[in-house]
């Protein structure tokens, strides 16, 4: 008896061997239709596991632990789940709104904030437990509570995000969690649909909607206020028809300069980060909604809006010139790059694929099957401010 | 001559009232990806409002049909005639019209 158990840890222990699992090299992919997140190795392209019954994943976002165990996903019904991918399983799941747009994590990764649309604002939460540190309602006057957007860490344990309703930028400093300090910057400008921190932590920088331009402020100097920046950038130009909302997370600072989604036009912005003037445009195919750096900023890869969401383009930053136009598959939503970028993940919706290029040579490397795939989100965004 | 009429006749109104199978199933797609990218995919609302049958049981079918067609101004509401024809804009508003 005592003989088979020594055998039977013996085994056991082979077994924990055999399994076990560095997370660096770890990504999520949601299935929005499904509800699912797929759990992916990014070096050996495989799917490792698939997390199911994850509520409305159709516009979804994760942020990682910084010791890579843990994903945090926000799904668009309010959802809030914790995921262990060491042990394929969900660890604790909250419904913590009735509509949801994303969230973030703070920079000693203790906290997870989440932003709202209904009810208005942001949740903080204990990134170990997930149990409510503080609710800072979107309340704008007149009992109004605005939709929340655009909320990224930022340094000094501060969360910044952005109210798509009243046009304005929320700062909460969380130095005592317990007791949030916000400091607000009213008319920024008509309604900001999202908005990006520079890699370095030092500019929150939010897209508008209604009106031509960005807002844009300066972490090192709060007492200089927002400043509206390209106020007159097609300002008399008439406006297409936008098919999806550009997103600015994936914004893209390479070298002196910012290049993002022009709205209403087919257009990439290169915006000069020393003078915030425009440098130049640079024309492409449709809408843009995702500009992404890769992590060497010398590539930007452009996708874009209905109907044109079959392409992707690639900007060659050294010359500002489109290097090349992919044709990818049917709907491509995300991209995600490794973490030194030599290969980018796509996902493509409509033909239930994510296809993975190689960066230099532009050659597809590989595809796997996902169904209705949206986001791609690697581990190695623990270690990234404002992701 | 007559009966070539006639049947020139059924056939349009059977393409004005219903999409094909394989248009329906685009329509559907569209429905459930790209408008949900905004309504939401259940159609409870996202950067644009919830399409719930409640929430459009006050509204007329003509002031509907042309908002998607035609979008709403001051909104991210885009036109979508580019894409769809007055009926089929009829046949998804009779979809999210039923509970």
């Amino acid at each position: 008896m005592k003989k088979l158990f020594t055998l039977l840890s013996l085994l056991l222990s082979f077994h924990a061997f055999a399994d076990l699992r560095a997370t660096g090299d770890l990504g999520i992919v949601i299935e929005r239709e499904d509800g699912n997140a797929l759990i992916i190795n990014t070096t050996e392209h495989k799917r490792l596991s698939k997390i199911e019954k994850l509520g409305d994943l159709s516009h979804a976002s994760v942020v990682f632990s910084r010791d890579q165990r843990y994903a945090y996903i926000f799904g668009r019904d309010g959802g809030l789940s914790k995921i262990d991918m060491l042990k394929d399983a969900i660890v604790k799941r909250i419904i913590q709104a009735g509509n949801s747009i994303g969230g973030a994590i703070s920079q000693d990764g203790k906290l997870i904030a989440v932003s709202n649309y209904t009810p208005g604002g942001i949740k903080v939460f204990s990134s170990d437990t997930l149990e409510l540190v503080a609710d800072i309602p979107s309340d704008y006057g007149k009992g109004l509570r605005s939709k929340v957007v655009g909320l990224v860490d930022a340094p000094g344990q501060l969360f910044v995000f952005s109210l798509f309703d009243a046009g304005e930028i929320w700062l909460a400093d969380f130095k005592n969690p317990k007791a949030p300090v916000i400091k607000k910057f009213p008319n920024i400008g008509k309604q900001p649909y999202d908005a990006l921190m520079s890699p370095d932590g030092h500019y929150y920088i939010a897209g508008l909607f209604g009106e031509p331009g960005l807002a844009l402020l300066d972490l090192w100097n709060l007492e200089a206020g927002v400043k509206h920046i390209l106020s007159e950038y097609g300002k008399d130009d008439e406006k297409l028809p936008v098919y999806k909302m550009p997103h600015l997370e994936g914004w893209a600072i390479a070298g002196d300069y910012l290049f993002a989604p022009a709205i209403g036009q087919h257009k990439v912005l290169v915006i000069n980060k020393n003078t915030w003037e425009l440098h130049d445009t640079i024309a492409v195919v449709g809408q843009p909604v995702f500009v992404m750096a890769r992590p060497d900023a010398r590539q930007v890869w452009v996708n874009f809006a209905f109907p044109d969401n079959n392409q992707m383009q690639i900007i060659d930053v050294k010359d500002l010139s489109l290097r090349k136009t992919l044709t990818p598959g049917k709907a491509v939503l995300h991209m995600e790059f490794t973490p030194r970028g030599e290969q980018v993940w796509i996902a493509l919706r409509d033909d239930n694929q994510l296809v993975i290029y190689d960066t230099e040579t532009l050659q597809e490397v590989t595809r796997l099957p996902a169904n209705k795939p949206n986001g791609i989100f690697f581990s190695s965004r623990a270690h990234k401010i404002g992701l | 001559m007559n009966k070539w009429l006639f049947l020139l006749f059924v056939t349009s109104i059977a393409f004005a009232g219903e999409p094909s199978p394989d248009r329906k199933s685009t329509l559907r797609n569209l429905l459930k990806q790209d408008c949900g990218a905004c309504h939401g995919l259940t159609l409870k609302g996202g950067m644009g409002p919830a399409l719930l049958p409640e929430v459009l049981a006050g509204k007329s079918d003509e002031l509907l049909i042309s908002t998607i067609l035609e979008g709403r101004q001051g909104t991210a509401m885009p036109p979508w005639r580019p894409f769809i024809n007055h009926d089929e804009a009829a046949w998804l508003l009779g979809i999210l019209r039923k509970p």
